[in-house]
């Protein structure tokens, strides 16, 4: 008999082979049609490619074929889940341009909207965050609430989820009698709700386990991937476009700047990231409040409808705090009736590429998580 | 800080390679630079106190029918104001540094405005088509971007 060999060897020398692993386009975790293709060391990811593109929907090519006010709804339909958000910044850029004061029920109209949509999506956000972990009654919850959202944006514009509401200069149409006291119970509805989701979910123990210490997000790398909104609020940084960059009538609110703080984990870890907008929620509440409190029920909201938008040759860059961060559209006009040239520089497209950076030695089951805190819509990934 | 005063540090830092400061009425004050000191121009404005433009908003392909641009919007998170860049290239020779270095969102913004408008950003690891099909042909946003019949056996416009 020969002499038996004695393989010396450390654990961390063994090179397993590396797996390639598609998930998407269809996959009911990736919130719409994007294919990630992800590289796994075991069960550890050791990169991830997004492949995006899916629904592309040529909105720039189209938006010089269009008027003005024909590109509204496409716009609606970048980000479908707060198309309400979406129409601002566009308007608001073609007023500016234009030199249109919108009269004071508008704002407030606007802004009641805008957080009402706000409110609609960090509801979404939040419950398909906690589908994604496999908490379904959340869910529930979330999507019975919205539907009270949903309905009030029905009765005033005729759409549950596209809306082609704000106009260049005013609204499509007033709100109805009762408007002040149905946005009133919506609040109080909003707030008994977060109670039981706080309970039910968030500061679950099961969930904390979760997702506390997951997918950490760096203060400086979020600002240098562009990030913004609760993804870049999570990472304990206070930037908020309605208290820096104020448009609208913001700057006669008082709220906060919700920040992670690393509650249960480190800060910039799912938690942080949702836990922000479940608390932004509460503020949107606040600003609801006291914009129902000094807004006039009188007033013509389409007296500043211009008869022919030709805004003068120029070009403006306008952004609006969505509720997924920075939205903002780069405006070409040649002084026609039409646009020369619309970028919109999505808010889900740039969080979306912060993904490989922040995905990189989890878990596979942590990247689900984390593309569900990062809260994409494919939409306006893809325009 | 106000856009003449930074252009006037940009001026005195760069002379030549400014080309021109607009501030007309309707516009957003920008300067337009040239190509080759654009990287440069980029870091400075980022790294140099008093401006330290961290977040890069947004970068857009432009198609001026003679020639090509690239519309950089610059943030300052920590002091709170914007700026503007622009750089005019050729068609024939679209060729522009990449500034993925200075900030990273500019990856993805940089490999769409390839994708739309075949602007060629030198430098860039990995400068592939994003919004379109990694096969499709020609940049569609281009004024005289002409729609192909058929894409692999299916038909395009209907």
């Amino acid at each position: 008999m020969g002499e038996t060999k004695k393989v010396e060897f450390e654990y961390s020398q063994i090179d397993s082979e590396r797996m390639r692993l598609n998930v998407g386009p269809q996959h009911p975790s990736t919130h719409g049609v994007l294919r990630l293709e992800v590289e796994l060391d075991g069960e550890i990811v050791t990169e991830v490619i997004p492949h995006i593109g899916y629904l592309h929907r040529c909105f720039e090519k189209h938006c010089e074929k269009m008027t003005y006010p024909q590109v509204i709804p496409y716009i609606d339909r970048m980000d479908y889940i707060c198309a309400m958000n979406n129409e601002w910044p566009y308007v608001m850029g073609i007023e500016k341009l234009m030199g249109i004061e919108v009269p004071e029920k508008v704002e407030y109209i606007r802004v009641i909207f805008a957080e009402l949509n706000r409110i609609a999506n960090h509801q979404i956000a939040i419950a398909t965050f906690g589908l994604d972990a496999g908490a379904f009654t959340p869910f529930l919850y979330l999507f019975r609430d919205r539907e009270f959202i949903l309905s009030i944006f029905e009765k005033a514009s005729g759409g549950r989820l596209l809306y082609n509401y704000y106009w260049v200069g005013g609204l499509a149409a007033d709100v109805h009698k009762e408007f002040k006291e149905d946005v009133l119970s919506i609040v109080k509805q909003v707030r008994e709700t977060n109670k039981e989701i706080a309970d039910l979910l968030l500061y679950n123990k099961i969930f904390i386990e979760r997702v506390a210490n997951v997918g950490i997000l760096p203060a400086d790398v979020a600002i240098s991937y562009g990030c913004s909104g609760p993804v870049a609020r999570g990472s304990g940084l206070a930037f908020d476009l309605r208290k820096d960059a104020p448009y609208s009538i913001y700057d006669r609110f008082d709220f906060d700047v919700v920040t992670g703080h690393g509650e249960v984990g480190t800060v910039g870890d799912c938690f942080d990231r949702n836990i922000v907008r479940f608390h932004e929620m509460e503020q949107s509440c606040r600003i609801i409040e006291q914009a129902i409190e000094q807004m006039p029920m009188d007033g013509d909201v389409r007296e500043k409808l211009p008869k022919k938008i030709r805004p003068p040759k120029g070009e403006i860059y306008t952004k609006a705090e969505n509720p997924k961060g920075e939205l903002g559209f780069y405006i070409v006009s040649n002084g026609t009736d039409k646009p020369e040239r619309i970028k919109s520089r999505g808010t889900s497209f740039v969080n979306l590429s912060v993904l490989p950076e922040i995905s990189k030695g989890y878990l596979f089951a942590d990247l689900i998580m984390i593309l569900g805190s990062v809260d994409i819509v494919l939409g306006e990934v893809d325009r | 800080m106000q856009a003449q005063e930074i252009y006037e540090k940009l001026k005195a830092e760069f002379g030549d390679a400014i080309i021109e400061f607009n501030a007309e009425p309707f516009f957003d004050p920008f300067v337009l630079v040239t190509t080759d000191k654009l990287f440069d121009i980029c870091l400075y404005l980022r790294d140099t106190q008093g401006l330290e433009f961290d977040y890069l908003s947004c970068l857009g392909g432009m198609d001026y029918k003679e020639n090509l641009g690239v519309v950089y919007h610059l943030y300052s998170i920590k002091l709170k104001h914007t700026f503007v860049i622009k750089v005019t290239v050729s068609k024939e020779n679209p060729f522009v540094p990449t500034v993925e270095r200075i900030w990273r969102t500019a990856d993805w913004h940089e490999r769409e405005a390839y994708d739309m408008m075949g602007i060629q950003f030198e430098g860039h690891h990995n400068l592939i088509r994003i919004l379109c099909p990694y096969d499709w042909e020609n940049f569609p946003l281009r004024k005289d971007y002409v729609q192909p019949d058929e894409y692999h056996g299916m038909k395009v416009p209907y």
